[in-house]
């Protein structure tokens, strides 16, 4: 029986049957790929469609119900003629997209919103909206939109001249797609006829198995193609990031380390996959005891995780920098407190998602990612394939934050590719996806600062275990990167720190936005409020006063010699700060009620790159025999914005406009290995090699009309022209051979390394080219009879060195202020339990508060015209800062994130009882 | 191949539960959450076609929440003042998505410890009318939902809507509810509570009842029986006492700690009781 309903003002008719979701009708048989699927349970808000003009989760609709009726999609917005809505351009102005993955659905709510409001106020806004997550913006540039759709306040975008790209406050190259519904993800684009694959996970987080005979399934299945197993991997049947690491199977092998492990996949026609339940697979599992938390791995009598790691532990880094035990002996204040931090979900609102398809002797993955290269080479050992048999194409990303470095639905969709020889497409759903991508490591960190009565740091002692689950993922950065960063971005003269790595039966931890180091920070910077308060001096002076500056050296030993702008964040901040300390005062004293509020400082330092490796990023720009010029740029866009800030950066080195810069990014066939999108190195690293490259074009350029260095270029109908003054002179472009990269005439290249040597056994050596440094004041305000706590604004100053886009700066640092806030009051992941997005809390628009960004930038000469990194700084100060306000709100310290309410109660009841 | 059913009548609807095997959908804003990743393989009975199901009525001593009512039906019913408690809990459900979908009956008939409209409507002695094609029949919504995701619904049975008595005219309600972020949050704690000030000033009749604080909501009977008859002004507060909310049975989970939820009921109570005393 078919069902017609009205679908953007067109009558639209399926025979897909009426229990199904209306998401996945819309995607799967009518085409409109606009709306995304966050969840399939209502948490998200991605799905969000017009009903009659009512705003529903299309993901809880059933097929059935809309007969007859009007349903609205993003793709039913602009108008005919494809003109953006005022709402669509408003959002592509302020930045409201960043990934695009939840920006359908936040553009659906506020369309709802207006139907019913054409004047709303600012809390209409946040209720209308409310109902949609984002992972990116932090929601404040959102509700920026909205109002001005409201209220036009009159500012006007434009993009920039010639030489003005760097510094722009330039649109998003690839934003109208995001905002219009036609951008691509991962789950959005596989054929028609490509089959569906779909893991079956483990329900237990430590067992070993035995597989049974698959023919019934076959025979009760038709549509199932093929069942896949460990023994299907034709290579090495192991993955890791590093490249003498391989821990984790692509296929269970008989043992299962953690719950919603791979163990068979399912290839077939999509009834079959999602209608074969995980109990009718014949899986036979023997349960042992798992193993979950520091104390259960490290007991004498624990079992190995691994066979190769007794005791379960993965590896310690360490640094020591001078004598930190004889020197605490003379510091006139010693603080030492214990910390812990829980698992953390990435939360991308876009689950795992891609599809794969053999070309001859090669494989094809289209998948969503943050590192297509090294996607490229985990596949190639997994296929037992060399390397240049594999090409990723890189979808739209949905949100990373890291927990797209490593793989995901890649090895599925490729083996069964491979040996099916027909396309095959994976999409996790947010159950899998929680389960099974990684996570931040949980931390338990004991620490001891000392100092002068003067206000000197004297020593740090720090000694960190960072649970990485069952598998080594990045667990060795984050013990690498720990110790470096553990004492904060201070001076320090005698450091000893320490961080393992344990194995458990926890989800694998892996990278997420800052490597370990937020953890860290919540530990040295309530040890810096405390000492402040000990020798009677204002907590953020006293970090000014021992903010690390030029010519000092780290704990590693590396001296600083540009580029380290904490003392200006911090300057930056002082007036702020004593406003709103001032201001919560008086409030505390004017007001006997249980809302008490506080004011807290954090701080910040994160090295840009990969810690003491080789980490290098190649750009190309080519230019074509009619002009065309085209950048390709292998540094994947995550929704931080690389698509753009690469073209500034290009525009300007060369000298055009950005507008005339063409974009080819991603495809490891067609652009450069750029590394990951990863480490805050993007806009440092291949942002550098992105200039580098346009000065080779530009210079090669110059030599040939033999121009000067203000000379300017005309690209046009196969003629180059070049204007040095008086002197023009045109290359005719059509005359040179073809014969570079990309079918070009002309190739500017340049590759960057960040300087960066190894650590030395006391962990001494230079680990990173550079270091983004940052600090942030919040204002909270506590309700102390019930433990919540309400972040009421927060001022962020971070030393970028050169904003290449401002506003993609302050995009990202209002969404790591997000996700701080997240990890500070509401995040934490139960292995098993809270694998779904209303159980585990994200921070939602009524959460985060206003954001008062202050830029600065101390030049680093290694980057491209000063820039460093920010994807990362921008989260660590922030739970410091609210621990801080927390205590200055209520006099009580919070040593374990998430402060959630009954943890802040707890707190206080006992600090009432002390 | 799985049955769909979309009746327009009740009777059709009824005829088919009794035939059996059947789960009903209305909203599917809890139905689908609970098959994510699962096959939907099951016999639906889809009652939002049903006519003269959707309304909220006002008959003479009671009003009727129909079957399909949505929560932003609620939320833009004209209705009295001490229908204030009900509609602050629909702003509350999810986001506005949930709110145009999910229906109040649905809510108690999901039977979860947390359903955000439960407390509301045990505070307002509200009524479940179940109906079958042998006939209807009306439970007290204490006797309706009997635990943790469960009901005294027969599987023929059907919930056809909510009776509410009225209250007094100058009866006022609050809702407050716990979370630990703004929007989209299941509840650690919820307070409802419906307070008639008599001629004299004195509390005529209160009732309070707490969510997310034991497997289904509770009225807290003892404190109802303390207040009535007290000044009904700020000293309310003052009598409650943590041993009124002894016959709450909370546990701990990922939300909060038993203790904590005992904790924050009590504050809530108190919270509530100042505000519709203010």
């Amino acid at each position: 029986m078919s069902i017609s309903f009205n679908l953007n003002g067109k009558s639209a008719v399926t025979d897909a049957e009426p229990v199904s979701r209306l998401s996945h009708v819309l995607r799967e048989d009518l085409g409109y790929t606009g709306t995304k699927v966050g969840c399939d349970a209502g948490d998200c808000g991605a799905c969000t469609v017009l009903l009659d003009g009512e705003q529903v989760c299309s993901c809880l609709v059933p097929l059935a119900q809309v007969a007859g009726r009007d349903v609205t999609t993003v793709e039913g917005l602009a108008g005919e003629d494809g003109r953006l809505t005022e709402l669509q351009q408003a959002f592509h102005e302020y930045g409201a997209a960043q990934c695009g993955i939840c920006t359908p659905g936040m553009l659906m709510a506020a369309a709802d919103l207006f139907k019913h409001n054409e004047t709303p106020t600012d809390d209409q806004i946040l209720d209308a909206l409310g109902g949609v997550l984002c992972r990116c913006t932090g929601y404040r540039n959102i509700v920026d939109a909205v109002k001005h759709v409201v209220q036009p306040n009159g500012v006007t975008f434009e993009n920039p001249e010639v030489g003005d790209a760097m510094g722009a406050r330039a649109l998003k190259t690839d934003g109208l797609e995001k905002v219009d519904g036609t951008e691509m993800y991962g789950a959005d684009q596989a054929p028609a006829d490509a089959l569906w694959a779909r893991a079956v996970r483990s329900p237990h987080a430590n067992a070993t198995f035995t597989l049974g005979d698959f023919q019934p399934l076959y025979d009760k299945w038709p549509g199932l193609e093929r069942v896949l197993t460990a023994a299907d991997v034709p290579g090495l049947n192991g993955y890791g990031v590093y490249p003498d690491v391989k821990d984790q199977p692509a296929f269970a092998d008989g043992q299962v380390r953690f719950k919603g492990e791979n163990v068979v996949a399912l290839i077939g026609d999509y009834d079959s996959v999602y209608g074969i339940r995980d109990e009718d697979v014949p899986i036979h599992y023997e349960k042992r005891d798992d193993i979950y938390g520091f104390d259960a791995a490290l007991a004498e009598d624990a079992h190995r995780i691994h066979d190769n790691h007794p005791g379960n532990i993965m590896a310690e880094g360490f640094v020591k920098k001078g004598d930190a035990a004889a020197a605490m002996k003379t510091a006139d204040v010693v603080i030492e407190d214990y910390y812990q931090t829980g698992f953390v979900e990435h939360g991308y609102i876009e689950p795992e998602a891609g599809w794969a398809r053999r070309v001859g002797d090669r494989l094809e993955i289209t998948v969503s990612t943050q590192a297509p290269y090294m996607d490229r080479d985990e596949i190639a050992n997994i296929m037992g394939l060399p390397k240049d048999a594999i090409r990723v194409i890189p979808t739209a990303c949905g949100g990373g934050f890291g927990g797209k470095l490593d793989l995901g639905v890649h090895p599925v969709i490729g083996l069964a590719a491979w040996v099916l020889n027909k396309p095959v497409r994976c999409t996790w759903n947010r159950i899998e996806s929680m389960s099974a991508s990684t996570k931040r490591h949980p931390s338990r960190i004991t620490a001891r600062y000392g100092c002068t009565k003067d206000g000197d740091l004297v020593a740090y002692e720090v000694d960190g275990d960072f649970d990485t689950g069952a598998y080594v993922s990045w667990g060795l950065t984050v013990k690498d990167r720990v110790p470096v960063h553990a004492t904060g971005p201070y001076f320090v003269p005698h450091v000893e720190a320490r961080a393992r790595g344990i194995f458990t039966n926890g989800t694998p931890a892996g990278a997420f936005r800052g490597f370990g180091i937020p953890q860290a920070a919540i530990a040295h910077d309530n040890l810096m409020d405390r000492m402040a308060e000990a020798i009677g001096m204002d907590p953020l002076e006293f970090r000014l006063r021992n903010a690390i500056r030029k010519g000092q050296e780290t704990a590693t030993g590396q001296l600083l010699e540009y580029s380290a702008g904490l003392d200006q964040c911090l300057e930056a901040l002082r007036d702020p700060w004593r406003k709103a300390r001032a201001e919560a005062e008086k409030f505390n004293a004017e007001t006997n009620g249980v809302k008490r509020r506080g004011v807290g400082v954090g701080c910040m330092w994160y090295g840009c790159g990969n810690t003491s490796l080789s980490n290098p990023s190649t750009m190309q720009i080519g230019v074509a025999a009619d002009g065309k010029v085209t950048l390709y740029s292998g540094a994947q866009d995550i929704g931080q914005g690389t698509n753009t800030t690469m073209v500034q950066v290009v525009a300007d080195a060369l000298g055009i406009r950005m507008d005339e810069v063409n974009l080819v990014w991603g495809d490891t066939d067609l652009t450069a290995d750029a590394g990951k999108s990863s480490a805050s190195r993007q806009a440092y690293v291949s942002g550098r090699a992105a200039m580098e490259a346009g000065e080779d074009l530009r210079g090669q350029i110059l030599r040939m009309a033999n121009a000067g260095h203000d000379a300017t270029f005309d690209f046009g109908d196969g003629k180059l022209t070049v204007t040095d003054g008086d002197a023009v002179r045109v290359i005719d472009l059509a005359k040179l051979p073809a014969d570079k990269h990309g079918g070009n005439v002309l190739l500017g290249e340049a590759t960057f390394d960040p300087p960066a040597t190894p650590l030395d056994e006391m962990g001494q050596g230079n680990p990173y080219g550079t270091y983004g440094f940052g600090a942030q004041v919040a204002e909270v305000e506590v309700d102390t009879e019930l433990g919540t706590v309400k972040v009421l604004h927060v001022w962020a100053a971070h030393d970028v060195g050169a904003a290449i886009n401002p506003a993609q700066v302050e995009g990202q640092i209002h969404g790591g202020v997000a996700q701080g806030l997240g990890l500070a009051l509401m995040e934490e992941y139960i292995p098993g339990r809270t694998n779904n997005l209303h159980d585990y809390l994200m921070p939602t628009f009524g959460d985060v508060p206003p954001i008062d960004v202050f830029l600065i930038e101390d030049p680093e000469p290694t980057g491209p015209y000063g820039a460093k990194g920010i994807g990362e700084p921008a989260l660590i100060p922030t739970p410091p800062a609210i621990f801080g306000a927390i205590y200055h709100a209520t006099g009580v310290h919070m040593k374990q994130a998430p402060a959630t309410p009954d943890r802040v109660r707890a707190a206080l009841l006992a600090h009432k009882g002390e | 191949m799985t049955s769909y059913l979309r009746p327009t009548a009740l009777s059709d609807a009824l005829s088919a539960l009794a035939e059996g095997g059947r789960t009903i959908v209305a909203g599917g804003t809890d139905f689908y959450p609970a098959r994510v990743g699962r096959p939907l393989d099951e016999n639906i009975l889809d009652v939002t076609a049903i006519e003269g199901l959707r309304a909220i009525e006002n008959k003479d001593d009671h009003y009727l929440i129909g079957a399909t009512a949505t929560w932003t039906d609620l939320i833009r019913a004209d209705l009295p003042d001490w229908f204030r408690a009900m509609k602050l809990a629909a702003r509350e459900v999810g986001g506005v998505q949930i709110q145009n979908a999910g229906t109040i009956v649905g809510n108690v008939c999901n039977a979860s410890p947390a359903a955000d409209g439960a407390p509301g409507l045990f505070a307002l002695d509200a009524s479940v009318r179940l109906a079958s094609v042998s006939g209807e029949r009306d439970l007290p919504i204490a006797d309706f939902i009997l635990g943790n995701r469960q009901t005294a619904r027969k599987a023929d049975e059907m919930v056809i809507g909510l009776r509410i008595p009225k209250c007094g005219n100058n009866a006022k309600g609050a809702f407050l509810k716990l979370g630990a972020r703004k929007y989209l949050v299941i509840s650690i704690v919820m307070v409802s509570a419906i307070l008639e000030k008599g001629m004299d000033g004195n509390v005529d009749r209160c009732r309070i009842a707490v969510g997310s604080c034991s497997a289904v909501a509770s009225r807290l009977l003892s404190l109802e029986a303390d207040l009535t008859g007290k000044p009904a002004d700020a000293t309310l507060v003052d009598i409650v006492t943590a041993d009124h909310l002894a016959t709450l049975s909370p546990i701990g989970d990922v939300r909060g700690s038993a203790d904590y939820r005992r904790d924050a009921a009590l504050t809530l109570v108190r919270r509530a009781l100042a505000e519709l005393t203010e």
